[in-house]
Order: structure tokens, then sequence, then C-alpha cells
């Protein structure tokens, strides 16, 4: 695996704060609730979006692209930052983020916004729909490769180790399963709700090559999702540690932050955190 | 019904790159041909519909055109949300194939009856539900569905059903009634596997006296309005039938439109299964029988009407 430059850790970080301060102004701007989600994975998206998905804003529909599928609908604001800033659709659009009559509701949805790959937001969806893909890459030979994010909660869904199974069967090595593993779901810590852990091992026991990673070290993220494919028969699955509410300081591990929006006073203070203001 | 699919699948398989099989591990053997023609197109899903059915939309997302197949129960309402948001929200081109419709597979017992699915598929958006009178009616729906690019519900029986058709009906069209047989008094609406059975029935009627119209109603969703609305304004009864629950399927599609439509029928019967599990053993003539769909019971709810 090729080690990520310095200057591109820093364009990927820069990304990713960037990222950042726009989901928490859409949070506080539409009332939203997930903010704590979306920050949770920024880091992810902007490794996914700067770092490793051959994408091109002008042909969205190209059969070639890569596929990035936000399994965990929840955190739809760090996707639309994130396309919007690539030059999938215009910064402005996001102005319009769950307002009446637009085309950016709280879950990404299906075959409306150019670069969203598949509407998500029930849980356990995004993964099976990605297999589909990367089999229809892989019977055509084309050499795209599927991403798709899950969050940790979602790996309470049964349909998300159906789909485990069947990759590891199908001995897909075009595609990439990130989980977010923020210790949080929406009212209860994971692991005392549903017993995950050991979550890495439980993927590598599903025949999945499962490694292990500093869900914010855009660096170290960039490098184990551009190693897809990598030679062996197995879907590769990042079991990315992260903190829910990363990046400021009286949101990061207070699962209040699921629902809550910030007001515009924590804006400004979450802003200044990031180094944005 | 079910050999009549696995031959229709090599068949379009052979012409259109497209065409990739799904199953929910079942048909052993029933696949062979299409396997051996098109080994990289044929997936066994395992007993996992969920998945089966996302990864279906996937591969519709990117251009292939999937077929999703198992036992009725297992390939509709098991994983009915992945229909519904996967499949039908994107509005995608993947045709899900159920084989048991209804009372099929009467002796396995209420969790292989499937009595409702239809009522569930088409209540969703972009779905449309067709339900073949006849292993010819199944090839033409395959041929139709994989024209048309949109979610479709394909409702067959098991095998050896009787066949009504000697040949694929030219006039096959999704969305359109199909008369098998011309009649002035009344008019029967068979949907699906209950066909032969209509057929018979009017035949029980012509021998007391009344001239029965049959029509092979293959397509619940859309309705053939222009149909309906000619037979309902001609005929002194009409009749739906289905093997399926009186609740949400093709007969309370039809009362529900007359509603709407303020039409009101001359005299209108449905036939359908009732709001109850069938617990008993035995086989599909027999629940049939049981449950008022047997041909002679049909045909004296009619005539105790039309006198």
């Amino acid at each position: 695996m090729e080690p990520i430059p310095s200057a591109e850790v820093e364009r990927l970080k820069a990304a990713a704060a960037r990222l950042r301060g726009r989901v928490i102004e859409m949070s506080h701007a539409a009332s939203s609730a997930h903010l704590a989600s979306s920050l949770s994975c920024c880091d992810i998206v902007a490794a996914a979006y700067w770092g490793v998905c051959q994408i091109d804003p002008a042909r969205p529909d190209d059969p070639l692209r890569d596929r990035f599928i936000l399994s965990k609908g929840h955190a739809a604001t760090a996707l639309y930052a994130a396309l919007a800033f690539r030059g999938f659709f215009p910064e402005a659009l996001l102005e319009t983020y769950c307002q009446d009559g637009g085309m950016l509701a709280e879950h990404p949805p299906a075959r409306m916004l150019p670069g969203v790959e598949a509407a998500t937001g029930s849980l356990g969806h995004g993964l099976p729909i990605g297999i589909g893909m990367a089999l229809a890459g892989r019977m055509r030979a084309e050499k795209y490769r599927v991403y798709a994010l899950l969050s940790d909660g979602e790996n309470n869904e049964g349909s998300v180790w159906e789909a485990a199974m069947f990759a590891a069967a199908q001995k897909l090595n075009n595609l990439c399963v990130i989980v977010d593993y923020n210790k949080w779901q929406a009212t209860a810590r994971s692991n005392e709700t549903l017993q995950l852990a050991p979550l890495r091992e439980k993927w590598a026991a599903f025949g999945w090559d499962a490694v292990e990673t500093d869900g914010h070290d855009v660096g170290a993220l960039t490098q184990l999702m551009r190693a897809v494919p990598d030679g062996g028969e197995k879907p590769r699955a990042i079991i990315a540690h992260t903190v829910k509410g990363r990046g400021v300081s009286f949101m990061e591990d207070d699962n209040n932050w699921h629902y809550r929006a910030p007001t515009a006073e924590e804006v400004v203070l979450a802003h200044k955190e990031l180094g944005l203001a | 019904m079910r050999n009549a699919f696995a031959d229709e699948l090599t068949k379009l398989g052979n012409v259109d790159p497209r065409v990739v099989m799904l199953s929910g591990d079942i048909g052993n053997r029933l696949f062979d041909k299409f396997r051996a023609a098109h080994p990289s197109r044929f997936y066994n899903c395992g007993v996992a519909e969920q998945n089966m059915t996302g990864v279906a939309a996937g591969m519709a997302l990117s251009g292939m055109r999937p077929i999703t197949y198992t036992i009725t129960p297992f390939v509709t309402t098991r994983c009915l949300e992945q229909i519904r948001t996967d499949v039908c929200y994107h509005d995608l081109p993947v045709m899900i194939v159920a084989v048991g419709g209804g009372l099929s597979y009467a002796g396995l017992g209420p969790t292989h009856h499937a009595c409702e699915d239809i009522a569930f598929l088409r209540a969703i958006p972009n779905m449309v539900v067709i339900c073949p009178g006849d292993a010819w009616e199944v090839r033409a729906a395959m041929r139709a569905a994989l024209e048309q690019d949109r979610p479709t519900y394909i409702r067959m029986g098991k095998r050896g059903e009787p066949k009504v058709h000697s040949e694929t009906p030219e006039a096959f069209r999704i969305g359109k009634a199909l008369p098998i047989s011309d009649g002035t008094d009344v008019c029967l609406l068979s949907t699906g596997t209950m066909l032969p059975e209509v057929i018979e029935t009017a035949h029980l009627l012509e021998k007391q006296g009344v001239s029965a119209q049959v029509v092979s109603f293959h397509t619940v969703k859309p309705l053939d309005e222009d149909f309906l609305r000619d037979a309902l304004s001609r005929f002194r009864l009409v009749a739906t039938i289905e093997e399926h629950s009186l609740i949400g399927g093709f007969g309370a599609a039809v009362a529900e439109w007359m509603i709407d439509e303020a039409i009101v029928p001359r005299k209108f019967l449905r036939f359908g299964t009732p709001d109850a599990f069938f617990k008993k053993s035995g086989e599909q003539e027999y629940a049939r029988e049981q449950l008022g769909l047997g041909t002679h019971h049909m045909a004296a709810r009619i005539m105790a009407v039309v006198q």
C-alpha cells in the first residue's frame, strides 16, 4: 500500500474540516437531527470523495465510476456537502436542505440528485445494493469499485449479515465496507444494545479482509480504501474507530447530539474549534 | 408454470445480456440450461431474500435486468421493505417472480400460502402486478416485463397447471384484460391460476342456461379501466375470482375503482379467500373447495344472484 504524502493528508484534513463546518450550519439552519452522526464520518467521506473515488462530477452517471453509498443515510448532510463541494451540484442548493419543495431531504433521495448512488435512510440496505453494483461490474469486466459506509448501529440489521456472507461467497474483492464505529446508536451505547464486539473479528469470521483503523486518520483511511482490490479474493471491511460528534469538544461522545441541533452561538463556537472562523 | 418460466428465462437470457437470474436457494436443476449457457449471470443467493432483493436493485442501478425468484411469501412479504425502498422507490427494472401463489402450496401449510401478496405489492408506487392465467401467459408476461423497464411482480402457480392457451397469446399486453371466451349474461374476471377453474365454472353455468364470458384479468395493477367500464355496463353480473384474500386483492382493487368512478354495478360478486389462515392439511383442490373457490360452489353462488 502506498503511503499518502503529507501534503495530500493536509488537503484531506482541510476538506474534512470544511465538511464539518457546513454540516453544522445545515443542522442549525434546518433544526435537523443526526448532526453527531454526520460529524462522526466526515473524515471517511472526505477520504472517499477527495482521496479515493474515481469520479467526475461532470459525468455523474459514467458507468465506469467508482460508487460510494452512504448506507447510514441519516448522515446525509455530510454527503450533500461533499457532493456540492466536489461540484456535483451548486453549493447554493445546500441552502435548500429540508426546505419545503426542495431536493435535499433529511435522507438522500432516489435518482434525483447527481452523485447520490442510492436512496438510504432505512438501515441495512446500502450493502446489498452495493453488492449488486459490484457484481454488475464484475459481470461486464468493468474495473470500478464500490464503497459502502455503514454505521455501527446499522450492524444490528440482519440484512447486513446476509449481505456479508453473500459478498464473501462471491469473492467480491471490488467491494469495501467502512463501518463508522462511534460506539453509539440512537439511544444507547451500541455494544450494550446488540453486542457488536469484537466487530473486526465478526467481519473477518464472515469471510472479509477486515482491518481496524483510526476513523479520523484521513491518510490511513485513504490508504486502506485505495488498496481495493488488493489482489486477494476477499471483500474488504474497514472498522473505523470514531468519536460521535468529532471535531467539536462539546459534542464529542455526547449522544444528545444524535437529535439536538446547534444554536447560532454554538455554530460560531464550533467553527472556531474547527479553525474555520 | 415454473418450467415455462425457466425455459423462457433461458430464451430471454440468450438474446439479452442484461438478464441476470437470482434464486433464493430454490429450483434444484430447474435452471440448469440457463446456468450452462450463462454461468456468470446466475446467482444462488441462499436463504437470504432481503439481501437478494437489494442485490437485484444494485444490479438494476448498474444497467442489468435482474429477476428474483423463490416461493411467494419469501420473495414478497419476507423482503417487502427491500421491494418498496430498493426496487420501487428507485423505480428499477427488477422482475420479482413468485412460485406458488395463493394456495398452490396448500399442503405445506400457511407458512407457504400466499393470499396477501397482491395487497401488499399493489400498494407500492411504481409496482406493476401481474398474475398470469397459465404457462403461456407466464412467458408473455416475462417478455412484456423485460420491455417495460419498471418494477414488475409476476405471481405464478407451481407446475402442471392446465394450459388455457396453445401458444403465447399475441394479444397479451400488460394492463389489458385478455378475453378467453365470449358470453352475454355474466362476465367472469379471473386473475392468476384460477383461470382453468373459472372456465369450468362457465361451463357449469352454460348447462344451466347462463352465458358467461371468461376473461384472464392478468394485470391487477394497473387495472384495465376501459374493459371494466364496458363489462360493468354490458353484463347483468360481473364477478372477480382470485386465489387471494378478499382484503386488498384483485376484487378489492376493482371495488375501490368502482367507488372512485361512481360506477354502480348491476350485480357484482367477489370470489377470494377469507380473512383467516387455512390450517388444515390437504392439497390445493381441497383448500379451494373448503374456501368457496370450487367450481360448483362458484357456479351456485352466481346462479343464486342472476336468477
